[in-house]
């Protein structure tokens, strides 16, 4: 993991005194709500439907042990008890108050951790695959290169007032788990046809209103230039973005009115004055941050052994978590475990204090201290021993958080909707639960297979609906919650954006819908086939006419 | 948002406490609670100007943050948010806050 | 309106002449961008120094091959979450070679000082009554920077370096 030095915490510790002033300023009515809002966004700080929310940001996903026991600490001193993980790898407290909200800046900035840039038209945390490090596909390590952008765009000065928010994603894997093409940035390494290591450069992806999947602009990009580059495009968008409509200022609108060409062109124009200046990485920079990311020296260890055996034959439950909560480590005798935040009933993403204090033991003890947070929040054991698995799962069923459905029909994403977000229109939180408990029986769930469900309260798509396998958007009709479900959407690297079934259904019946969806996939599907897959076989057709079948 | 619509009929305005971020009602003597029930109710577009103006006060006086106006249902003396939005607002989310482990 | 520079309250000596106003006969003098274009050749037979104010869409690189003429160039924030300037000041500054007075008019705000100031602005036209001892500090809430800029200082990347190759 990355470890601040000197620099870092000194920056740090100075930004947390910044915004202490700011609140400070803000109380005694120094700062009008206007000039104090952009202030305490851009450290994370939202006014939320009750409450104050904080946003902290878990760069690239990576959490080290005593950073999630700090996060617990957090949620247990300044929250409620409970933080709720995004979909941007990021943790959501929503019952902060004002007045303790430096406090509680100040106390994740012990552990290298704060809330910046998770808001604002500035950029964003830069997010990363999940896996990245350990995965057996993986051409290179991409946090090392979240890591630059992360140092570059904090406090950028000259693009921390854009025309609108910016999304960078990085994958370093053939496998796209960081959905980098729906992203105002997205950078895919790969090696170009001399052997040498570079990115793919997209632009102009991105959900909400107007969901458009990436363009590139670049097929190679070398390493050294990554950050004159992302300079470049920047200072086009800057400068072009529209500013007059808050829905037509992302990027893409940009991309869309210029044309890719255009685009391209502008970037490249801009990028030649900027590629051999101080911006260019020098092959030593990059090896020092890289430095930071070499894996842990793995003991060697059995791929199997007597008990593991014994309770592969013995339990089926086991059996089923390992089918889909494990994944193949790059390490002979270690796997990668996914921690399933999505128990029957529970809030999607939601964790305790306790059990992230318990997480936080069993990364110690199982994992080399190290954890990480997915985009469809769920958390990660990244480096566990397959000896170690049978105490493992043990454990996590202890905490509730061994459901094996990761993946699966239950394993769904959705956003706080009307439950907690100020610009919702419909609750997601709920919708999901009914789903889980409709859906409790994993013999069934694993019967169905792989299938991404994604639920968002508004159009602006926190959940994804646009790339969920199936998507629900909450609509208000009336000031009553609707919901309309789009198919076969998918966010991997043959991303597609969702299609709409037709008109939105009633809350009641909205779990009843998403049943029939299933049902006509099963009835469908040939052999091994995965609903994704059905659905571009078939088309909408079928599920359009059983959908609307009743009514 | 409903909150930006037209509104019609009866209404209140809700704010968040500046310091805390609590949700609160204005009520009928210029007080702020956290009970919807408590809610000053107006009945016609010149007394919701007349609270929003006291409300506005109330947020220069940094009391509140970002007061707007709601509509509301009154049966007796039971004042009630109309939008599913708003009785959430004033009730609380409706799931259960913290997730008992056992549920896994 | 106060105008700092250089950590002072300084004398604002330039009058404004905007499009179709009469040039004063002489002292220092600020015309729109249009006008600088429009009037050039008047402007600097005027023997008096020119300073010239750019909207958020005036192309910089037209200023490009003036810019030693020119002695106070300003550039406008509308609003303040209107970011556009920085990368104007930038561009002059880093690109062109700007050496003259760059000052930031509009929306200046004490929070926004920093950025300014990184992107080269070493002047600004204040709008909140704060004491000056407020907007200097807010200058100094930090001694580190991440990005190489338009005022010269080094970023954490370039000491870090530093570092090592002296050792
Ligand atoms: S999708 Fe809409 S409702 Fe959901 S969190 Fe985002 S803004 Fe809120």
């Amino acid at each position: 993991m990355y470890v601040y030095d000197g620099y870092d915490q000194t920056f740090l510790e100075e930004r947390v005194a910044q915004f202490r002033d700011q609140v400070r300023r803000r109380l005694a009515g120094d700062l009008s709500e206007d000039e104090f809002k952009p202030l305490r966004l851009t450290n994370g700080l939202y006014l939320q439907l009750h409450a104050y929310m904080l946003r902290v940001a878990i760069p690239y996903g990576t959490l080290s042990a005593a950073q999630l026991r700090q996060l617990a600490h957090v949620a247990r001193r300044y929250d409620k008890g409970f933080g709720h993980f995004t979909t941007r790898q990021n943790i959501q407290y929503h019952w902060m108050k004002l007045e303790q909200v430096p406090d509680a800046l100040a106390d994740l900035a012990r552990v290298q951790m704060h809330g910046l840039q998770t808001s604002g038209n500035c950029i964003r945390n830069v997010t990363a695959d999940h896996w990245a490090g350990v995965a057996a596909d993986e051409i290179e390590d991409p946090r090392v290169y979240c890591e630059i952008v992360r140092q570059w765009s904090t406090l950028h000065p000259e693009f921390s007032f854009l025309p609108r928010k910016f999304k960078i994603a990085i994958t370093g894997s053939p496998n796209d788990r960081a959905a980098v093409r729906v992203h105002d940035i997205g950078l895919r390494m790969h090696r170009n046809a001399e052997g040498e290591v570079g990115f793919e450069v997209m632009v102009g992806g991105g959900l909400g209103r107007t969901p458009i999947i990436a363009r590139t602009i670049r097929d190679f990009l070398p390493k050294r230039h990554l950050l004159s580059y992302l300079e470049a495009i920047l200072r086009v968008y800057n400068q072009l973005g529209r500013r007059d409509n808050i829905y037509k200022a992302r990027i893409k609108i940009l991309v869309h009115e210029l044309g890719v060409a255009k685009m391209a062109e502008m970037v490249e124009a801009e990028w030649r004055s900027l590629k051999d200046g101080p911006l260019a990485l020098p092959a030593e920079e990059i090896a020092r941050i890289q430095a930071h990311f070499t894996p842990p020296v793995y003991p060697d260890s059995p791929v199997f052994t007597p008990e593991f055996d014994a309770l592969r034959l013995s339990d089926a439950g086991f059996r089923r978590w390992l089918k889909v909560n494990v994944a193949p480590h790059r390490q002979l005798g270690y796997a990668i475990v996914t921690l399933s935040l999505k128990p029957e009933g529970g809030v999607p993403g939601d964790m305790t204090a306790d059990q992230m204090d318990a997480v936080a033991a069993l990364a110690d003890r199982h994992s080399f201290g190290e954890v990480r947070v997915t985009h469809t929040q769920n958390l990660v054991l990244p480096h566990v021993r397959r000896a170690d698995l049978p105490a493992l799962w043990r454990g996590l069923s202890e905490l509730g958080l061994a459901t094996a459905n990761i993946g699966q029909v239950t394993d769904i994403i959705a956003c706080p909707g009307l439950d907690y977000c100020a610009l919702a229109n419909a609750r997601s939180i709920p919708v999901a639960q009914r789903i889980t408990q409709r859906f409790s029986d994993l013999a069934r769930v694993h019967d169905i297979g792989e299938l991404k469900i994604k639920i968002s309260g508004c159009i602006n798509a926190c959940g994804h609906h646009h790339v969920g396998h199936i998507g629900i958007l909450g609509v208000d009709k009336g000031g009553e919650e609707f919901y309309q479900i789009t198919l076969g959407g998918s966010e991997d690297q043959n991303a597609s954006l969702g299609a709409i079934v037709g008109p939105a259904v009633p809350n009641e019946v909205i779990v009843d819908a998403v049943q029939t969806v299933i049902e006509t996939y099963l009835s469908l599907r040939r052999p091994q086939e995965r609903f994704l897959d059905t659905y571009r076989r078939v088309g909408m057709a079928p599920f359009k006419e059983r959908l609307y079948a009743a009514a | 948002m409903i909150k930006n619509k037209n509104l019609t009929g009866p209404q209140s305005v809700t704010a968040n406490r500046l310091a805390d971020g609590v949700v609160v009602f204005l009520t009928a003597d210029s007080q702020w609670s956290p009970r919807v029930s408590d809610s000053a109710v107006a009945q016609d577009a010149a007394t919701a100007a007349a609270l929003m103006a006291i409300a506005g006060k109330a947020a220069a006086d940094r009391i509140v943050v970002a007061p707007y106006l709601f509509e509301v249902g009154v049966e007796g003396v039971v004042v009630r948010p109309l939008s599913a939005r708003e009785s959430i607002r004033a009730k609380g989310p409706t799931v259960e806050e913290r997730e008992p482990a056992s549920l896994g | 309106m106060p105008l700092l520079k250089g950590g002072v309250v300084a004398v604002d000596r330039w009058q404004c002449a905007a499009n179709g106003e009469t040039l004063p006969a002489d002292g220092p003098v600020i015309v729109p961008f249009v006008r600088w274009r429009a009037e050039r050749e008047t402007l600097i037979g005027r023997n008096a120094p020119v300073g010239v104010r750019l909207t958020n869409t005036d192309p910089v690189a037209d200023l490009a091959p003036d810019l030693d003429r020119l002695e106070l160039i300003v550039l406008e924030f509308p609003k303040f979450t209107d970011g556009r300037a920085y990368s104007q000041a930038r561009l002059l500054r880093e690109r062109y070679g700007y050496r003259g007075e760059l000052r930031a008019a509009g929306n200046v705000l004490r929070d926004q000082l920093l950025f300014m100031q990184r992107c080269g602005f070493d002047a600004f036209e204040l709008t909140q009554g704060q004491p000056v001892q407020a907007w200097v500090a807010a200058t100094n809430e930090f001694t580190v920077f991440y990005q190489p800029a338009g005022d010269g200082r080094n970023s954490a990347m370039q000491l870090r370096r530093a570092a090592i190759l002296a050792n």
